[in-house]
C-alpha cells in the first residue's frame, strides 16, 4: 500500500544511492501532542553510561525508526520505554520517559501497567512453546482482559496480523511448527491481543528472509492506522520504506575510558533524513561511507 | 613437467605402507584403554549374575509377598521392605520435591545473585550434595527430638532423613531445567504484561517440567538405595506388618538387606541376594522412567 515511492514529492532524492522513502503523508515537522517522549534520558549499565542525553518525540498513529551503527545505543533506549531495562541487572535510567505526559519511571507507576500498554517485538521471534491459539490467548489471560469470546479475539489478532488464513486451520497446533516469518507475524499478533497504544519493534526483520521482510513492513504499514510504532533496524532501506520520521544514533567513544556512549544525532521527518540531511555523520552513514 | 614432480612427491610420502595410528605406543593406549573399560563393567557383571545365581533359588512369589520368617528361613520374605521403602519414596518425595523446586525457582528466578547471602547459599548448595548420607541420618534424628517424636524407625523420619539427603540433587537439577528456558520466553511474557510470577508459573515451570522429573526421580533412585542414614534412624531389620501412615514403624529393603546378609544361615543369605536384585530392579525402573521422560518430553529449543 504505501511502499510506492514518490520522487516527485522529494526531487532531490536519489543522491544518496537506491534508498527510497515511502511518503503518501504529510506531516507536520515535529511530533504534534506525542504518544511517547524522552527527555534527557541517560541509561547507564553498572558504571557504563551507555546512551546520553537523548530527546525525542514519538507521534501518535506514525512509525518512528531509530537507525545507527551497532552500540549506538538505539535498543537501549526502546527498552526503556516500556521498561524492559528495569529486567537488566544494573540497568539505571536517568531523566524522563513520558507516555502521555506521564513520567513511566515515577515510584507509583507500575512496570506490568506500562508493558500492557506498550507491547514488544523483538529481535528473534519468540512464540511460546504452546499452540498458536494459546500464544495470543497468553496476553489477554495474564492480564486479566475482559474477553467476551476468546475465539473472536484470537481471529482478530491473527488477521490483525495478517496470518489468519495461513493458520486458520492449525490453531491448535504448535507455534514452532510455523516458519520464521509467520513465527515474528504471531508475536506481533500476540502483541495488537492486548490491545496495546505502542508497538516497540526491535529489529523485528533481522532474523527474516527479504520476502518474510517484506510481509511484516507492510504489515507495520497497516499497524500504523491503529498503533503507534516505533522501531529499531539495523536496515536503513527498512527505515526509509515504513517510517515517517527517523532518528539517526551514533556512539562517541569516551576519551578516558573508550567506553562508547550512545546519542541522538539527528531527528526529522525520514523524507528529510534520507535526502537532506543536516548532519554529516548522517548522510555519512546512510549514504553507507560509515558504519 | 612440475605437476608430474609434485604428484610423484606427494604419492611417495603418503603411501607409506603403514599408519602412524597403529603404531606400538598408540596400540597399547588403546590396550589400556580397553581393559580399564572391560574391568569396570566386568566386576559389575560378575557381581550381579553371582548374587543373582546365589538368590536364584529364591525368585519366588513369597519374596516379595512375605514377612520375613525365622521359622522359615527358606520361606522369608521382603514385603515389608519393598513396601516401606515405597512409603519412604512417597513421603521423601513429598517433602522434598515442592521445597526443592521452590527453592530452586528462587534462586533462579527471583534471588539477586550478587547479594552476599545468596552466594553463601549457592556455594553451600553444592557442598550439601556431596555431604556423606549418614550425616544426613543424624540431622533427620536432630529434627525429630526437636519436634519431639521419640518413636524410632518410623515412616516419617526416615523420610526426612531422606528428603535432606536429596533436596541438594532436586534443587540442583531443577535449577538446569530453569536455566535451560531461554531468555526470549521470559522476556516474551513480560513484555505482554505478564507478572514476573505468571511469567515463572506459566511459561517457565511448564517447560522446565521434563527436568525437573527426571532431576527427582534420579534423587529418589538414590534414596531409595540408602542404608545409613535409616539406620541412624532405628529401622527395624525385621517388621512384619504392613506401613499404616506416618507414624508407623517400617523397615526398608536396604536394611533388610544388611540384617539377612550378616545372618550365620545360608537361606537367608540367599534371600538377601534375592532381594538385592529385587532392589536393583527397583532403581533401575526408576532410571529407565527418567530416561524415558527425559527423550519423550525433552525440547529442544
Amino acid at each position: 500500500m504505501a511502499s510506492a515511492t514518490s520522487s516527485d514529492t522529494f526531487p532531490q532524492m536519489g543522491s544518496l544511492g537506491e534508498v527510497h522513502v515511502s511518503a503518501e503523508r504529510r506531516l507536520p515537522d515535529a511530533p504534534v501532542n506525542p504518544v511517547m517522549e524522552t527527555r534527557d534520558l541517560n541509561v547507564f549499565y553498572g558504571d557504563f553510561h551507555a546512551v546520553h542525553d537523548v530527546n525525542l518525540a514519538y507521534g501518535r498513529h506514525e512509525i518512528t525508526a531509530m537507525i545507527g551503527p551497532s552500540g549506538c545505543g538505539k535498543s537501549t533506549v526502546l527498552r526503556c520505554l516500556n521498561r524492559m531495562n528495569d529486567l537488566v541487572a544494573g540497568a539505571h535510567v536517568e531523566g524522563e520517559v513520558l507516555y502521555h505526559g506521564q513520567d513511566i519511571y515515577q515510584k507509583n507507576v507500575d512496570p506490568i501497567a506500562v508493558r500492557t500498554q506498550i507491547g514488544m517485538v523483538f529481535q528473534k521471534p519468540n512464540p511460546f512453546p504452546k499452540s498458536i491459539y494459546d500464544n495470543i490467548a497468553y496476553g489477554p489471560r495474564v492480564t486479566g482482559m475482559k474477553v467476551d469470546n476468546m475465539d473472536d479475539l484470537v481471529e482478530e489478532a491473527l488477521r490483525g496480523a495478517a496470518l489468519w488464513d495461513e493458520v486458520k486451520d492449525k490453531l491448535k497446533q504448535s507455534a514452532y511448527g510455523l516458519s520464521g516469518g509467520q513465527q515474528q507475524r504471531l508475536c506481533i499478533a500476540r502483541t495488537i491481543a492486548t490491545k496495546p497504544d505502542v508497538i516497540l519493534m526491535d529489529e523485528p526483520c533481522s532474523a527474516l528472509d527479504p520476502i518474510a521482510t517484506a510481509r511484516v513492513e507492510d504489515l507495520m504499514l497497516e499497524l500504523r492506522n491503529e498503533y503507534t510504532i516505533i522501531v529499531v533496524t539495523h536496515n536503513m532501506q527498512q527505515a526509509a520504506r515504513v517510517s515517517d520520521r527517523t532518528a539517526f544514533f551514533t556512539a562517541r567513544p569516551d576519551e578516558t575510558t573508550g567506553n562508547r556512549t550512545g546519542l541522538l544525532v539527528e531527528y526529522d521527518l525520514t523524507s528529510t533524513i534520507f535526502s537532506n540531511p543536516n548532519d554529516k555523520r548522517t548522510e555519512d552513514y546512510i549514504s553507507g561511507r560509515f558504519g | 613437467m612440475s605437476v608430474a614432480t609434485a604428484t610423484a612427491r606427494d604419492t611417495v610420502r603418503i603411501a607409506t605402507g603403514r599408519s602412524r595410528d597403529r603404531s606400538a605406543a598408540s596400540l597399547v593406549f588403546l590396550g589400556l584403554l580397553w581393559f580399564s573399560l572391560f574391568f569396570g563393567v566386568m566386576v559389575l557383571v560378575v557381581l550381579i549374575t553371582d548374587t543373582a545365581i546365589a538368590g536364584s533359588g529364591r525368585f519366588d512369589s513369597a519374596l516379595v509377598t512375605g514377612y520375613d520368617s525365622t521359622l522359615y528361613p527358606e520361606r522369608t520374605g521382603f514385603r515389608a521392605g519393598i513396601l516401606g521403602s515405597l512409603w519412604l519414596m512417597l513421603f521423601t518425595a513429598v517433602m522434598a520435591v515442592p521445597l526443592g523446586i521452590a527453592a530452586a525457582v528462587y534462586l533462579e528466578e527471583f534471588a539477586d545473585s550478587t547479594r552476599w547471602y545468596n552466594r553463601i547459599i549457592e556455594v553451600n548448595l553444592q557442598n550439601l550434595a556431596a555431604v556423606p548420607s549418614i550425616v544426613y541420618g543424624l540431622l533427620a534424628v536432630a529434627v525429630m527430638a526437636l519436634i519431639g517424636i521419640e518413636r524410632k524407625g518410623i515412616v516419617l523420619g526416615g523420610a526426612i532423613a531422606l528428603a535432606l539427603l536429596i533436596l541438594p540433587v532436586i534443587i540442583i537439577t531443577t535449577r538446569e531445567a530453569v536455566r535451560a528456558v531461554p531468555e526470549e520466553i521470559r522476556q516474551g511474557s513480560l513484555a505482554l504484561g505478564a507478572t514476573t510470577w505468571q511469567t515463572t508459573w506459566r511459561q517457565v515451570l511448564p517447560s522446565a517440567v521434563p527436568g525437573i522429573a527426571t532431576g527427582t526421580i534420579l534423587g529418589l533412585s538414590r534414596a531409595i538405595g540408602e542404608a545409613a542414614p535409616l539406620l541412624m534412624l532405628g529401622l527395624a531389620s525385621s517388621v512384619r506388618f504392613d506401613p499404616e501412615g506416618m507414624m508407623s514403624p517400617i523397615t526398608a529393603l536396604p536394611i533388610q538387606i544388611y540384617g539377612l546378609s550378616s545372618s550365620s544361615q545360608q537361606a537367608f543369605q540367599d534371600a538377601a541376594s534375592a532381594a538385592i536384585i529385587v532392589l536393583l530392579v527397583m532403581i533401575l525402573s526408576l532410571n529407565g522412567l527418567a530416561i524415558f521422560i527425559r527423550n519423550k518430553f525433552q525440547r529442544s529449543w
